[in-house]
């Protein structure tokens, strides 16, 4: 039922893009076909693998840091309770700023390549991975804490033996989310700061008009991001129904 | 003086801002890199008091307001469509999950080529970032009106609209305000966003002409500005919550 329902999604979205593309012209956009045959074409050219392979290496490093950035603030904010009140509403001012006017600090600070498209995606996958570990230690029943101190655990082992195994739910879907901004953070970074990568063919094909090149890349995006986005949300909510004991 | 949590965020502001102060004046940080907190104050007086910039600013803040505005009402009046017939719903709830998965940017190119390079892509960008929020929020509101208010519509012979309108909206409105404050702050970083990747005015514009340009006497200031504006908004909406979430209480 369920992949039924995703089919007839998909099937809709290709029937309004197809509309679309009779009613704005080919000037405007590519037929869906045209595109997918396009993309196959770019995914099998020699030459657009090392940009692949560049936003892709730009990404994991971004995400590597952003979720254990995210996580040690996260973490010592929902521990310290005071640390807590003062640094969550920062955090939640910080997520809700257009981070993109910052690029320019980036670049000054990281210079133009991978450095700063890193840092471009960590700086968009941090603050809500944080925000939803401060929430995860924050909701804990007490009761574990307060055992693992009567037990004289050292603070480091608390996090990692209690803490973690009991918050890993929550964790998972500041993960998730912060997976997508991580992604969106990296391509925007691409856009500005880089010759490589799948945001600086996109930069490029704008100035260039290459209406073909744009779809192609915008479709392998869109799924790339949605395949991955799906693949976390079953995870996630497998995760869940484990805690809740429903599956 | 009693340590509040707001008290002692305020010193840490300020000690933070007087340590990067220090480290220009000293020299620590390149002036090439960033110029003092204390000047970009300045300078932002400056551009705020000359007229250059003002059309800039307001060509953002309507923008935004456009994507912000629209966002809000379609994505309610969606809501409350979508709320009504299940099997769209349960059709359309995957997009709900992944969207914001999707680099909407990456859809920016293809509105230039359709629309021109007018106002019309960035605020589509705005629009489309904060039209899912509401929507969701619309659905999660709706889904805890209690039956017997429904029942009672019922028995009013109230319309579809009308028992919309009047008692079922009303009844979701802070749930629906959740989805409110994400559009207002999705179509800042919408708009800015779309302004800085390619756009010929508005404030995203700006800032990036002054950084290709090496011009950090703009560039920083209306950098800030951009924040201050974003942030200032966000705390409002915050606070026009609070005041009503404590009228519902009573």
């Amino acid at each position: 039922m369920r992949a039924l329902r995703a089919a007839v999604l998909i099937a809709c979205i290709l029937a309004g893009w197809q509309l679309l593309f009779w009613w704005a012209g080919e000037s405007a956009l590519t037929s869906p076909r045209d595109t997918f045959a396009y993309t196959l074409e770019l995914l099998g050219s020699p030459t657009f693998y090392p940009h692949l392979a560049e936003t892709g290496q730009a990404f994991a490093v971004a995400l590597a840091i952003a979720i254990s950035c995210g996580m040690l603030i996260g973490f010592s904010l929902g521990l310290y309770r005071f640390a807590g009140e003062v640094g969550e509403p920062v955090l939640v001012a910080l997520y809700s700023i257009p981070k993109i006017t910052l690029y320019p600090i980036v670049l000054l600070a990281f210079g133009i390549g991978m450095p700063a498209k890193i840092a471009f995606g960590a700086l968009h996958g941090i603050v809500p991975i944080a925000i939803f570990a401060l929430g995860a230690v924050r909701n804990l029943n007490p009761v574990y804490a307060k055992a693992a101190r009567v037990m004289r655990m050292p603070p480091a082992q608390i996090a990692s033996h209690v803490l973690l195994p009991a918050a890993i739910p929550e964790l998972f879907t500041g993960i998730r989310i912060g997976f997508s901004l991580t992604l969106i953070g990296t391509l925007l970074g691409e856009m500005f700061a880089s010759q490589r990568g799948l945001g600086h063919l996109l930069m490029q094909a704008i100035g260039l008009h290459n209406v073909r090149v744009i779809m192609a890349l915008t479709l392998l995006l869109v799924v790339i991001a949605v395949t991955a986005s799906a693949l976390l949300l079953t995870v996630d909510r497998r995760l869940r129904g484990r805690a809740t004991g429903t599956v | 003086m009693t340590i509040t949590p707001g008290r002692v965020r305020f010193a840490l502001a300020l000690a933070l801002v007087l340590l990067l102060e220090a480290l220009c004046r000293f020299g620590t940080i390149n002036r090439f890199a960033m110029i003092p907190p204390g000047e970009i104050l300045w300078d932002l007086g400056k551009i705020l008091a000359g007229r250059t910039m003002w059309p800039a600013i307001a060509k953002t803040l309507t923008n935004v307001a456009v994507a912000c505005a629209s966002a809000i009402i379609v994505g309610v009046v969606l809501g409350t469509l979508i709320h009504r017939w299940r099997a769209l719903r349960e059709t359309l709830d995957p997009l709900f999950a992944a969207y914001y998965a999707i680099p909407v940017y990456a859809f920016y190119p293809l509105f230039i080529v359709i629309f021109g390079l007018g106002d019309m892509p960035q605020v589509l960008i705005g629009f489309m970032l904060g039209l899912v929020a509401v929507i969701v929020n619309t659905l999660n509101g709706l889904d805890r009106v209690p039956r017997a208010l429904m029942k009672t519509a019922r028995i009013h012979r109230l319309g579809p609209v009308d028992a919309a309108l009047q008692i079922s909206l009303p009844f979701a409105a802070p749930y629906i305000f959740t989805g409110v404050k994400l559009a207002v702050a999705y179509s800042f970083i919408g708009v800015i966003g779309a302004e800085l990747i390619m756009s010929r005015t508005g404030l995203g514009y700006e800032i990036g002409f002054a950084y290709n340009n090496f011009d950090n006497a703009v560039m920083y200031p209306l950098i800030v500005l951009v924040l201050a504006i974003a942030a200032s908004v966000n705390t409002a909406f915050f606070m026009w919550e609070k005041r009503l979430l404590a009228r519902r209480r009573r």
